[in-house]
């Protein structure tokens, strides 16, 4: 996989989520427990404002010294043993990981959860080279059985029901038994617990990296990222060149923003930290650490106008909490990243070319910006987006350029305003029925698909006043 | 107290009854209430479809159509927003900064310049029947109004008041979106529509004409006896 997911159009892929009941459902529902879930744990906190302000101040200042920190995180992890390697991009990070698992003749890997390998397809590289790659986040293993990309950045597989795992389970895995969540979460289990002890080699993603330290934290609920990391001999971490904080104390505040922001927990089951290579004294660890930070398109982000798309932790606030996401589901961004936030950061990473739908796949309520635990204002960065796709780009279709060309003229003239007003009602005439257009022409055609749109008033509200009786005033 | 009007284009056009209102409300307070014909449209539909460059050239027209006000007031929070969001879109241009920003400073939301301006909390209307109150996205998270609207209706006599499930989720309005993801505002609309009719409410009272025109087309197409208001029209009413 890559950030692109595949290659059917925008409008092609928006009506099967919309025609997708099942996974609207599940979606829905989702939304409602976390959005609600979020609140609650957003009141006990306390002022939640507050949190955000030190939230937004933290990433803001960790982005802003983004240089200083890495080298900080580089040098520690480098002084407890570890490797460190930046790479541009995604064949650059790819190639590390793959020289990493063929000098050790890695015949299996298992993984964490991490969106940045599944924005660099780092799985597909493996199994290219002949490794034996394993999700153990129980969310992407279903989803890595069934061959489906995920539709969310924390829970992945929100578009499948129970009956769909269990079919996934029985036709490629064997599975037998019933649908029953508990007992395929334990088929699950055996099945993983299996793989972990046979694995050489371990991957797991960073929720954050602390600079002062050189450890690596990992916020899971299933416990399965403390196997990745503890099992396997050599343990390879891949990291966004973002994410990371200066010292414990902002990993603290980081952490409680998140839990709470993701799921409304107020701490994961499972919160691991993990520093470098084992110590001779140490029981358990892996021998041998490999970080990998990568940078894959983000420092062209750094310095510009959309440099606070950078503060994102992943949470998916803002996917919780969008409406346009509830109704069409992940996959119809066409991307590894959807939701608001992917409508920001995709073609910030993956240029606007393919992806230049889904600045416009917003209603601009701004629930993302409100619901971001960091303050990313998200609806501004779409506007800026489409500014550049309409002025730069100049990507939009030629009669929208030119409808919005007379707009800007018309707005600006209040002769040509007044003339169209008068005219409105004359010129929708045709289409007028009973009061309303129930399908009019031009833009209003897919206005009046559903809905009907008003008639204009026979007199427009400046006419009315223009000849309003002064004696018809009440106070006067 | 001296107020312009800013009447907004889909008032001007669509819903005159709306401006009425809204001049008869303002006035009954002891406002003295001009409508400076220069004004025209915000600019919004263009400026958050990215034609930003076409869009600046009706808001500079704006800004100097209200130049002279010492306060602006208008039945939207969703154009309100717009014409503050004027002191940011000028903030480098040094020819229009600061009429942006005063414009922006001088600018009110109705409900918002009827409770936080004039401290009027009641303003005596009476309306019978039991309504719900679609809270538009640009009015609650751009201009932070949240309250004034219930502190007004909630002091209408006769007015009962039930609460929409979900509310502060958009009516898939969005301007341009409606039309550019018809589909997408489709399902939005209806879901808003669904909650409407759970309330068993006989009105829906809004603050914004756009969100109004979106959810009354649909429940116009939906045959549903729901009747849509603006809150300037509940507030005018006196007799029953």
């Amino acid at each position: 996989m890559s950030i692109k997911l595949g290659d059917s159009p925008y409008h092609k892929r928006v009506q099967e989520g919309i025609d997708n009941d099942f996974m609207r459902g599940a979606v829905s529902s989702a939304q409602g427990r976390f959005r609600s879930g979020k609140a609650k744990a957003e009141e006990d906190l306390g002022d939640w404002e507050a949190w955000r302000n030190l939230g937004e101040e933290i990433r803001t200042h960790t982005i802003e010294h983004l240089d200083y920190y890495l080298h900080q995180l580089s040098e520690q992890v480098s002084k407890r043993g570890g490797h460190v390697y930046f790479a541009t991009d995604a064949d650059d990070a790819n190639q590390y990981v793959q020289d990493v698992v063929q000098k050790q003749d890695s015949k299996k890997v298992v993984k964490s959860k991490s969106m940045v390998t599944e924005e660099i397809g780092l799985n597909e590289a493996l199994e290219q080279s002949g490794c034996d790659v394993v999700e153990t986040d129980l969310g992407e293993w279903i989803l890595q059985v069934d061959e489906d990309p995920p539709s969310h950045i924390v829970t992945p597989a929100l578009h499948k029901n129970k009956e769909q795992i269990r079919e996934t389970l029985h036709t490629r895995k064997g599975y037998d038994e019933t649908d029953d969540p508990q007992e395929m979460a334990q088929f699950a289990r055996e099945q993983l617990r299996k793989e972990f002890l046979s694995a050489d080699i371990g991957i797991t993603g960073c929720n954050f990296a602390v600079a002062e330290s050189g450890a690596v934290t990992l916020v899971t609920n299933e416990g399965n990222a403390r196997l990745v990391t503890s099992l396997p001999k050599t343990q390879i971490t891949v990291m966004g060149m973002e994410r990371l904080v200066p010292t414990w104390e902002e990993l603290d505040v980081m952490v409680s923003l998140l839990t709470r922001a993701a799921v409304g927990q107020k701490m994961t089951s499972y919160v691991t930290s993990v520093i470098g290579s084992k110590l001779a004294d140490e029981i358990d660890g892996p021998e041998e650490f490999h970080l990998v930070i990568v940078d894959n398109g983000r420092s062209n982000i750094l310095g510009t106008e959309f440099q606070s798309a950078l503060h994102c932790i992943r949470c998916a606030a803002c996917i919780n909490a969008c409406p346009v996401y509830r109704h069409v589901g992940g996959h119809s961004y066409n991307s590894i990243y959807p939701g608001p936030i992917g409508a920001v950061l995709t073609p910030l990473l993956d240029g606007y070319e393919d992806h230049k739908d889904l600045p416009y796949a917003s209603s601009l309520c701004a629930a993302c910006t409100e619901a971001c635990p960091v303050k990313i204002p998200l609806h501004e960065h779409l506007i800026r987006h489409r500014e550049i796709i309409v002025e730069r780009e100049k990507q939009t279709p030629a009669s929208e350029r030119l409808l919005m060309k007379g707009f800007g003229k018309w707005s600006a003239s209040p002769k040509l305003y007044n003339f169209t007003t008068s005219m409105a009602k004359k010129v929708l005439k045709p289409w007028s029925d009973n009061g309303k257009l129930s399908h009019g022409p031009g833009p209003l055609k897919a206005w009046t698909r559903q809905r009907d749109f008003p008639v204009p008033s026979s007199q427009s509200f400046r006419n009315w006043y223009k000849h309003r009786d002064k004696a018809e005033r009440r106070n006067i | 107290m001296h107020v312009s009007l800013f009447i907004t284009c889909v008032c001007d056009t669509f819903y005159p009854n709306v401006g009425k209102d809204t001049v008869e409300v303002l006035e009954d307070l002891g406002c003295e209430v001009d409508f400076p014909e220069q004004q025209t449209c915000c600019g919004q539909p263009a400026y958050n479809s990215g034609y930003v460059s076409d869009a600046k050239q009706g808001m500079k027209h704006m800004m100097d159509a209200f130049a002279q006000s010492n306060y602006v007031v208008g039945p939207s929070g969703s154009c309100v927003a717009m014409l503050r969001e004027y002191a940011h879109i000028f903030k480098d241009d040094p020819e229009w900064k600061c009429k942006a920003t005063e414009l922006a400073e001088k600018t009110y939301e109705l409900s918002e310049f009827i409770v936080d301006v004039l401290g009027v909390e009641d303003v005596a209307a009476v309306f019978p029947g039991t309504a719900t109150y679609h809270s538009s996205c640009h009015m609650t998270r751009l201009l932070g109004i949240k309250e004034a609207p219930f502190t007004l209706l909630q002091h209408v006599k006769g007015l009962t008041m039930a609460p929409l499930p979900d509310a502060e989720d958009c009516c898939g309005f969005g301007g341009t979106f409606a039309v550019k993801n018809a589909a997408i505002s489709e399902q939005m609309v209806q879901e808003k529509c669904a909650h409407v009719h759970e309330t068993s409410a006989d009105y829906l009272i809004g603050a914004d004409m756009g969100c109004l025109m979106n959810i009354d087309g649909q429940l116009s197409r939906s045959d549903s006896p729901v009747e849509v208001l603006h809150i300037a029209s509940v507030l005018n009413q006196r007799t029953t």
